[in-house]
């Protein structure tokens, strides 16, 4: 019996040559599924002609568990969401609260919190190159985007004590203030950047297999793009210049200089070149901020008791996978009554059955790493 | 009577000893060349590969041997038991049997056969029904596509592989594989050189034929989690390891004897490059000094002793190696010297030939199946045909026109080069009119 629940099953006699249908199940334990997504396919012999992606088995309910957290209290938890780029959803939490509360971050706090955000935004872009890469079947970028990355992580550790899910900022500001090597770690690793990106193109940007592997694979034109409402590189990479650090500066994006690079046919290949420009440019930033960081208090003027005012509010940043968005209701106290969370990668994950009908099994890897998809953050 | 009684026991006895040579010793040599593939992957990507068994993980191998032969086995339910059973078997059957017919130096080969190298393609070709019948008797999704992954690339690639063979065998005019290597020593040049694109296809087609990457696509491991293998377990996982391993060594030798000149020394024919002959032992006498070198640097005492003991076994290769190049030992025994050195020889270009599959897997992605597919059918196979023909014409006009070997030769590799670009050109041109739109 065809499972019903895979959307336009075709039936036996619709195949190329009249055989039966294969449905394989990739996932949850599968080397490339980037976590714990279950896809189940429909095959006809290697073709692809439906999919269905089956989501919450890393569900924690992030959501409800705000709810019984103060304000304070539940920024940690948004670190475990998008886990590879914690510091980007700290980020968010702590100015949708910021605006909840009325208050804002001092200016030295602002360029700080740019700094690291930009840099978790190369760490995040390194780690989907070096699997995405692994996932096509290029074993060797991976060591060289985890040699970066190591890099990254070492600033994190040496500004809060954590690699991994950072806790970097606070509501109001930041806890401690910058060490003070910090400025020299940053133009230590950005200043030779560049020519570790050029190397990591030089692997795989011209590579004919390279190239055979993900050009025309997974397109999505900029009007599907929008349909489905993907944003952040799979938005930009259909020709959409939509970036929300330039849209709606938040932080301090509004003082630096940077471009938004866009693509054009919006297949695998281009949402590459977008991610690769996005690291030279994320680069440029950094060098940018350590330039001039003001001098002055690094925590805005917030309580002690985070009591915001009835109300709601919506703010929405670029994390490296797209835009994450916090929607908070406050009644009042000092707990939200309601958090609900726009994950970048479970509205990019959406548009998969629409890139991947038509291509074949082998493409179906290069897709889910196109997306830049984190399970955690899916789930939540 | 001495004489006759000494050529019976060489003629029964060595063949015997070399057989057993090769059934014992190979699965080591596929473990140490495991080793050598993390090894090399570990320096290509900034890290140091296994260090934890051994002196830098010398005996790594022997440890994944012990674990591998103490895993329980497991056979999934619905397996077709039989042939889930006996698939391996015939995969490494087939690679084993195919090492028969090589000569590995003058005196090293069990069978000298007149077909020898017919012998070898057709039997390692019998592999793929180990892989086919093992992934289908697995009765999974995964093992299925990659048995007909396997056997779709296979039927392909054999096809440009034997083709660039017979570019080789016109060459040499023999299917004995000592007959070819003698007849690369009265060219004068290794058949790599009078044939160049012919050895091109033959490592783009031994690439995909022993399912090495770029073109593992039947054990994608990204795609289809271990493609045929992902239902085994424990010593039958190992004998398809095995026969993987066995099968590059095979196709290596292969490429060595055809094309690179089997044992024979570089220049082998010009007295001016005889110091050669020193190469093999100073290659041993540094590789054992930094043994050496390194031993005293190992963490535990066992290790530094572990390492001197492999220093001075590399260190006794040298002066064995250096034992033929005695005036006196070369007028007494004349055999040694092109027995010693032409294993020496044809286990290093072998090697060097394995170091580059390693090299290319570790730098490219994997191709897809279709462009896979393409590959073969659109580029290889036409252009090994138009190569048997440039090789052909190159032979008629040096032996009927009376032109040298490298007028011959140079104007039909051009030839062949230039069919190279077309067939590029044009498949360039038909992927540009079928491009792939992504609906069903």
């Amino acid at each position: 019996m065809p499972d019903e629940r895979i959307p336009f099953a075709t039936h036996a006699d619709q195949t190329v040559l009249g055989a039966d249908e294969i449905i394989l199940n990739m996932g949850p334990q599968h080397p490339s599924t980037h976590g714990v997504l279950r896809v189940k396919l429909r095959l006809d012999g290697e073709k692809v002609i439906g999919s269905e992606c089956v989501i919450g088995y890393l569900h924690r309910g992030v959501e409800k568990i705000a709810e019984h957290r103060t304000y304070t209290q539940f920024a940690p938890y948004v670190d475990r969401m998008d886990y590879v780029a914690a510091v980007s959803n700290g980020l968010g939490y702590c100015e949708a609260v910021e605006k909840l509360l009325g208050a804002e971050a001092p200016p030295r706090a602002r360029v700080i919190r740019t700094i690291l955000t930009e840099l978790q935004r190369i760490a995040s872009h390194l780690f989907w190159l070096g699997t995405h890469a692994l996932d096509i079947g290029a074993l060797t970028p991976l060591f060289y985007c985890l040699r970066e990355r190591e890099e990254i992580l070492k600033i994190f550790e040496k500004f809060c004590g954590a690699r991994l899910t950072t806790h970097a900022f606070r509501i109001g500001g930041l806890q401690y203030e910058a060490y003070d090597e910090l400025e020299k770690d940053v133009e230590r690793f950005c200043t030779p950047f560049d020519k570790r990106v050029d190397e990591y193109e030089s692997l795989l940007t011209e590579n004919r297999i390279w190239v055979g592997r993900t050009k025309g694979i997974g397109i999505l034109t900029a009007k599907e793009a929008i349909d489905y409402g993907a944003s952040g590189p799979v938005l930009r990479a259909s020709g959409v210049k939509w970036d929300i650090r330039k849209a709606m500066p938040y932080a301090a994006y509004d003082q630096y200089k940077f471009e938004i690079p866009t693509g054009k046919n919006g297949d695998t290949y281009d949402r590459y070149i977008v991610r690769m420009e996005e690291m030279r440019q994320s680069r440029l930033i950094c060098l940018q901020a350590i330039e001039n960081i003001p001098a002055g208090p690094i925590m805005g003027k917030v309580g002690k008791v985070l009591k915001p005012p009835p109300g709601e509010v919506y703010h929405a940043i670029e994390a490296p996978k797209g835009e994450l968005g916090y929607y908070i209701i406050s009644d009042g106290t000092t707990q939200p009554y309601r958090v609900r969370i726009r994950p970048p990668s479970l509205i990019n994950l959406e548009a998969f059955d629409k890139m991947i009908r038509g291509h074949l099994v082998a493409d179906v890897v290069a897709i889910i790493g196109t997306l830049d998809i984190v399970l955690g953050e899916v789930d939540r | 009577m001495l004489m006759n009684v000494l050529h019976f026991v060489i003629s029964i006895w060595v063949p015997l000893v070399c057989a057993v040579i090769i059934v014992a010793v190979l699965p080591l040599v596929a473990g140490y060349i495991v080793l050598m593939e993390r090894k090399v992957m570990a320096d290509m990507q900034a890290r140091l590969g296994p260090m934890r068994v051994g002196p830098h993980g010398l005996l790594q191998p022997i440890a994944d041997a012990v674990k591998l032969l103490i895993k329980e086995d497991i056979i999934p339910d619905d397996a077709d038991k039989l042939i889930f059973w006996f698939a391996p078997l015939i995969s490494v059957t087939a690679a084993m049997l195919a090492m028969s017919a090589l000569a590995i130096g003058p005196w090293f080969q069990i069978a000298e056969l007149n077909i020898g190298l017919l012998f070898i393609v057709g039997i390692s070709a019998l592999g793929i029904f180990g892989i086919v019948l093992g992934g289908w008797s697995s009765n999974s999704h995964y093992s299925l596509l990659g048995a007909l992954r396997s056997a779709a690339q296979l039927v392909s690639y054999e096809t440009a592989a034997g083709m660039a063979i017979v570019g080789g065998l016109l060459l040499a005019g023999t299917l004995s594989t000592r007959e070819i290597i003698e007849a690369q020593n009265d060219y004068g040049v290794w058949f790599a050189f009078a044939a160049p694109v012919g050895f091109f296809i033959y490592i783009v087609a031994s690439i995909a034929e022993t399912n090495r990457a770029p073109f593992d696509l039947p054990e994608a491991e990204s795609e289809l989690v271990a493609g045929y293998m992902t239902e085994y377990s424990g010593f039958r996982w190992a004998l398809y390891f095995l026969a993987e391993y066995t099968n590059m060594v095979v196709v290596a030798s292969i490429a060595t004897t055809l094309f690179l000149g089997g044992w024979l020394r570089p220049f082998a024919g010009t007295p001016a490059f005889n110091f050669l002959d020193f190469f093999p032992s100073l290659l041993m006498l540094v590789i054992g000094a930094y043994c050496f070198y390194r031993a005293p640097k190992q963490p535990v005492k066992v290790q530094s002793l572990f390492m001197i003991a492999v220093g001075l076994l590399i260190i006794l290769a040298a002066i064995i190696l250096a034992v033929p190049l005695i005036p006196a030992v070369g007028t007494m025994l004349p055999g040694l010297k092109p027995g010693l050195h032409g294993a020496f020889w044809f286990l290093l270009k072998a090697g060097l030939y394995i170091y580059l599959f390693m090299w290319l897997r570790f730098t490219f992605p994997r191709y897809r199946f279709d462009q896979l597919m393409r590959l073969g059918w659109q580029f290889l196979i036409p252009l090994s045909i138009v190569n048997v023909m440039g090789i052909g014409l190159a032979l008629v006009l040096h032996r009927h026109w009376g032109w040298g070997h490298l007028q011959a030769f140079g104007l039909t590799t051009l030839l062949t080069l230039a069919a190279a670009g077309y067939l590029g050109w044009a498949g360039e041109k038909k992927d540009k009119e079928h491009v792939f739109v992504g609906e069903a």
